[in-house]
């Protein structure tokens, strides 16, 4: 079992095969977890698609099975990983975060209160939000 | 509104401090720390202005917090007067730019024009990107107990992201205070040199 964190949340991971460089994972546990699937014109995540290299198809796609962790360097984002291969982080590069940051749009996030009830920054629209940080240490 | 984010990845730390301020807003609990990720947060009290249809008012930046504690007596825990007063000066500039801003909206003098907070975004890099998913993965290992993988990569984050304080304070032991304030923090504040501990902040009349 493979635990794979997001930018949508936690997934577990089953039928999920690891090595030091690969995170091959079925098609349909991949497209819940990252958004992303295979398609004729090679692998899409909704309008986005990335044709597959040519001469090294079978490094992301094999089978029913996706190698996230070859599209996550194909594409230049972060994908880091324990020692053992047993977590994984995709998440996006900083190009990405820079450009989301320069439209403006506030980020949207889900954090729990201390009662474990999830916020959504989303569910405050149509007011003014001072968000503010801080830090018992 | 205020919406309060407390960056503790030991998510019973904050807890006492919520139940005393008795808070009227959402306190929310940041494990991951997932704003330092997506908005480019580094310290706290970082604040981000957000308007009602969710835009970036004012990006990241200390909110009324002056970095006067770096000339403090490290002993007597004593503050110049000079000092002391720039802190609360810094804190009431602050505060009353947040309230100018709540009751006037764009024509508030402290809102940025759009292209004004463009220029006051912090720049995500390559390194800063991969340090926040180390964060997050060592976060992970501590929850399932695998305490000492996660500390080299915590180290590994703080390498990439060194303006960060905090990945290195959440990192850090802390007193019984439960303060990341040991002599290595000290040692790290020292280092900055003539470099800010908290970035300034464009207000006019802020120290």
């Amino acid at each position: 079992m493979v635990t794979l964190l997001t930018e949508s949340g936690e997934y577990a991971l089953a039928g999920t095969e690891v090595s030091t460089t690969a995170l091959w994972c079925p098609a349909h546990e991949a497209e819940a977890a990252t958004g992303w699937m295979a398609k004729p014109e090679g692998l899409c995540k909704g309008a986005v698609c990335v044709p597959l290299p040519a001469g090294h198809e079978r490094e992301l796609v094999d089978g029913g099975r996706i190698n996230l962790a070859a599209l996550w360097r194909q594409l230049g984002q972060p994908a880091v990983r324990s020692e053992r291969g047993h977590v994984w982080v995709l998440s996006e590069s900083g190009r990405e975060r820079t450009a989301a940051l320069a439209s403006l749009e506030a980020p949207d996030f889900a954090l729990p209160d201390p009662s474990g009830r999830m916020h959504r920054l989303s569910d405050y629209r149509g007011r003014k939000v001072f968000l503010v940080t801080w830090a018992s240490w | 509104m205020v919406i309060a984010v407390a960056m503790d990845s030991r998510e019973g730390d904050p807890l006492p401090w919520i139940e005393a301020a008795k808070p009227t807003y959402p306190t929310l609990i940041d494990r991951e720390h997932r704003l330092a990720e997506l908005y480019g947060i580094v310290n706290v009290p970082q604040a981000v202005w957000i308007d009602e249809a969710g835009r970036i008012v004012r990006p990241p930046e200390p909110a009324g917090a002056y970095e006067g504690f770096r000339q403090m007596n490290r002993v007597t825990r004593e503050m110049p007067e000079e000092v002391a007063r720039r802190t609360t000066q810094a804190k009431a500039l602050y505060l009353d730019a947040i309230r100018d801003w709540a009751r006037n909206g764009e024509r508030s003098a402290y809102a940025f024009t759009a292209e004004q907070a463009r220029a006051h975004l912090p720049a995500v890099t390559e390194d800063i990107a991969t340090a926040q998913a180390l964060f997050r993965l060592a976060q992970l290992l501590i929850r399932r107990g695998e305490r000492d993988e996660a500390e080299r990569w915590i180290r590994e984050a703080s390498r990439l992201h060194p303006d960060s304080w905090c990945i290195w304070r959440q990192g850090a032991g802390v007193t019984e205070l439960g303060l990341a304030a040991q002599p290595d923090f000290w040692e790290r504040v020292d280092r900055l040199g003539a470099k800010r501990y908290y970035a300034p902040v464009d207000i006019p009349g802020m120290p």
